[in-house]
């Protein structure tokens, strides 16, 4: 295998890994704006419509120019936006009815003036059907430099007009009242994403360029929930995947690097859509295990100070057996875990005693617990329409009218720790 | 013998846009144009494999590999939601990461099978009258007319026995549930008519193009009609007509027959949508100023 293209110091290697870092750098960027605004579709619609803007252009100048070609793209691509908007304006047609019109009508064209060309004297030669699945090794020196001037002004206008595309983002009807001409700030966005998709069309191609602008910000935001963190590493997982994708393709010789390179972007999801702290899967699997857990030490606690206030005894020793009879509890795991919390002691194989501070955490649970349930009976006099369900906590402002009630029912846990309450709150459980 | 191309070439055509362009239409109508785009593109790995594993284009099985892949892109398409990905989005990303593993497949054995970029995009709808089907001996005519008429009749069929069911959950789901029909069933009961016939035109007219035959004429017929029946045959003659003038402007511009078809398409989506009786850019145009002119008589008496 010819492995000279890993070295860095040749030049041309060098062009085709900056181009294709700068294409995944401006997509992610601006990708995160298209997510938040929910176009993350338009995308795929204008790099389809940009197809027959570089046939044409090929066709009215015979030559292969890249600043040409994205031109011609531009074009396409703004006729593509103009046609979405005009058919949902002025026809019953939907959006997304609307977006596959424009993208597989404007695709249509763009193949058939494509397969027009392959078959005119020397047109197999135009080397337009790299369009259609990228090839980063066409780009030479001057189209990677086409591609900085692009780049470069694409992340200068985002930094500029940050705070109004955040507007924009997140509540265009704000944006407005403050006076800003959201529409026209819109139209620039949409402007700007084409810029990003028309860098794109050499390296990763038309037919999946929408997933630059997609993938990368929806991975981004499992990290983070602040739009200026989301922006850049969004910018930053375009521009590795757009590496990475290159420089795999290199290894068969056959092999077009748009999908490579969407790949790459792929796997930088799946990574972020797993093991992304927080909002990853398993850190919420993690989360909600321990939660799962949780609740359960709390219920087998509170079912052996129930079972012991039943015996009038603090020491009682309840068996297993007993638990799981009349409180539905099986299985020791949580128990074990209790008395290594130090809650719990054995009394004998298989029964437990509470501890002292044991029997202080079981008090506070148990009277929480019932504090809630007075509260539930009477809900309606107390006016508790504003209370968080889910979370189970007891209005502050009702206490003293809830622990009345809970001495009035004759709820009052009887069991009360004999040891000061504070010195054992929060060593159970 | 040059007749008997034509017939075969404009036959499948006609086969493929009738049959996508009735199911296009409930795909319209539930506002899920672009999840059945991302099918149509997301059925390639599994055509792929099916391509590779038993080395030759074994319809059936094509069928069943498309027919999976189709279900998973749904599948997965509603887990990623379901995991806090928005809509769009988690379409973007699932189909576009399934036709990129069906594109890098195709490049790398592109000599093992007989399966090209190429065929993917655009179809190879020309080739259709030398791949006969032969009986026991006797030629029955090209083969992809046999099963693009199969897939025809299956669609029509599945229309048939399920009209009233698809009828209620294209326009309202909510009273589809209320009445006790099985929304989601009938969900994964269409998108298995999106995923058969994009396998069955995928030959023909490509992955990609498949999908303008499914939203084109659609919504032409959309444009059209208020009545459901009327959009199903609008919406198939469309695409006849489509496929029949795309073969003809093929011929004379001498280009890819699939593409042309989708132009033609898209000009005749044009027409109805300037000249729609009532719903038209210009009927509504005409009737705005007709409107004007007897407002400002009135105002004038």
């Amino acid at each position: 295998m010819d492995l000279s293209w890993l070295s860095v110091a040749d030049a041309n290697t060098r062009w085709v890994l900056t181009g294709a870092s700068l294409l995944g750098l401006s997509s992610g960027v601006l990708g995160s704006f298209a997510l938040l605004r929910r176009r993350s579709l338009m995308g795929d619609a204008l790099a389809h419509a940009a197809l027959p803007g570089v046939c044409i252009a090929f066709l009215l100048t015979g030559t292969k120019n890249l600043g040409l070609f994205l031109v011609g793209a531009a074009v396409a691509g703004l006729l593509g936006t103009m046609a979405i908007s005009a058919i949902t304006r002025y026809s019953k047609i939907k959006e997304d009815s609307a977006l596959g019109l424009v993208l597989t009508v404007f695709f249509g064209i763009g193949i058939m003036l494509l397969t027009v060309i392959q078959r005119m004297p020397g047109g197999n030669q135009s080397g337009l059907d790299k369009f259609l699945f990228g090839q980063a090794a066409a780009l030479v020196g001057s189209d990677v430099q086409l591609m900085t001037a692009i780049a470069a002004g694409l992340c200068l206008a985002v930094f500029l007009l940050f705070k109004e595309f955040k507007l924009l983002a997140f509540d265009p009807g704000f944006g407005a009242g403050l006076g800003l001409p959201m529409g026209i700030l819109d139209l620039l966005l949409n402007l700007l994403i084409l810029l990003a998709v028309v860098i794109g069309l050499q390296s990763v191609g038309v037919v999946l360029m929408a997933a630059m602008l997609i993938t990368p910000a929806v991975a981004a935001r499992y990290w983070t929930d602040r739009l200026a963190t989301m922006t850049v590493l969004a910018g930053l997982f375009g521009a590795a995947s757009g590496a990475l994708g290159t420089l795999l393709s290199q290894l068969g010789p056959r092999m077009p690097t748009g999908p490579l390179i969407v790949l790459a972007a792929t796997m930088v999801f799946l990574v972020s859509l797993f093991f992304a702290p927080r909002r990853g899967l398993v850190a919420r699997l993690v989360r909600f295990l321990r939660l799962k857990r949780q609740v359960a030490r709390e219920t087998a606690l509170r079912a052996v100070y129930e079972l012991a206030e039943g015996a009038g005894d603090p020491g009682a020793a309840i068996g297993l057996e007993e638990l799981r009879r009349r409180r539905g509890i099986t299985g020791g795991g949580a128990l074990e875990a209790l008395a290594r919390a130090g809650a719990l002691s054995p009394a004998a194989p298989g029964a437990w005693r509470l501890t002292a501070a044991g029997l202080a955490e079981a008090h506070r649970l148990v009277r929480e617990q019932r504090l809630w349930e007075v509260f539930l009976m009477h809900e309606g006099e107390l006016g508790g329409a504003a209370v968080d369900r889910d979370g189970a906590l007891v209005p502050a402002a009702l206490r003293a009218d809830l622990e009345r009630l809970l001495r009035l029912h004759g709820l009052e846990p009887a069991l009360s720790p004999r040891s000061a309450t504070h010195t054992a709150r929060g060593e159970g459980a | 013998m040059d007749w008997y191309a034509s017939l075969s070439i404009i036959a499948v055509g006609a086969l493929v846009a009738a049959s996508a362009g009735m199911v296009g239409c409930f795909l319209v109508l539930r506002r899920l144009a672009l999840l059945g785009d991302a099918i149509s593109h997301a059925v390639l790995p599994g055509i792929a494999l099916a391509f590779l594993l038993t080395g030759s284009r074994g319809t059936l099985i094509m069928v069943l590999g498309a027919g999976a892949l189709g279900i998973l892109t749904t599948f997965l398409v509603q887990s990623l939601q379901r995991a806090g990905v928005q809509e769009d989005a988690g379409i973007g990303v699932s189909f576009t990461a399934l036709f990129a593993i069906g594109v890098v497949l195709v490049s790398l054995f592109a000599g093992k099978v007989d399966l090209d970029l190429d065929c993917v995009l655009y179809g190879e709808i020309a080739y259709t009258p030398w791949d006969t089907l032969v009986v026991g001996g006797i030629n029955l005519g090209p083969e992809s007319v046999w099963i693009m008429g199969g897939i025809f009749l299956l669609v029509v069929a599945v229309i048939g026995a399920f009209y009233k069911e698809l009828k209620i959950c294209a326009f309202d789901p909510a009273m589809a549930a209320a009445v006790g029909i099985n929304v989601a069933l009938v969900h994964y009961l269409l998108m298995g008519l999106v995923s058969v016939t994009t396998v069955g035109a995928f030959e023909s007219v490509g992955a990609i193009l498949v999908v303008a035959m499914m939203i084109v004429p659609a919504a032409t017929a959309y444009l059209l009609t208020e009545r459901l029946g009327t959009m199903l045959v609008l919406a198939a003659a469309q695409g006849v007509v489509s496929a029949v003038l795309g073969y003809f402007v093929a011929r004379h511009f001498d280009s890819s027959i699939a593409a042309a078809m989708t132009t033609v398409s898209g000009a005749l989506f044009t027409l109805a949508f300037l000249f729609a009786p009532r719903t038209g850019v210009v009927a509504r145009a005409l009737a705005h100023r007709g409107l004007r002119q007897e407002s400002a008589r009135g105002l004038r008496v």
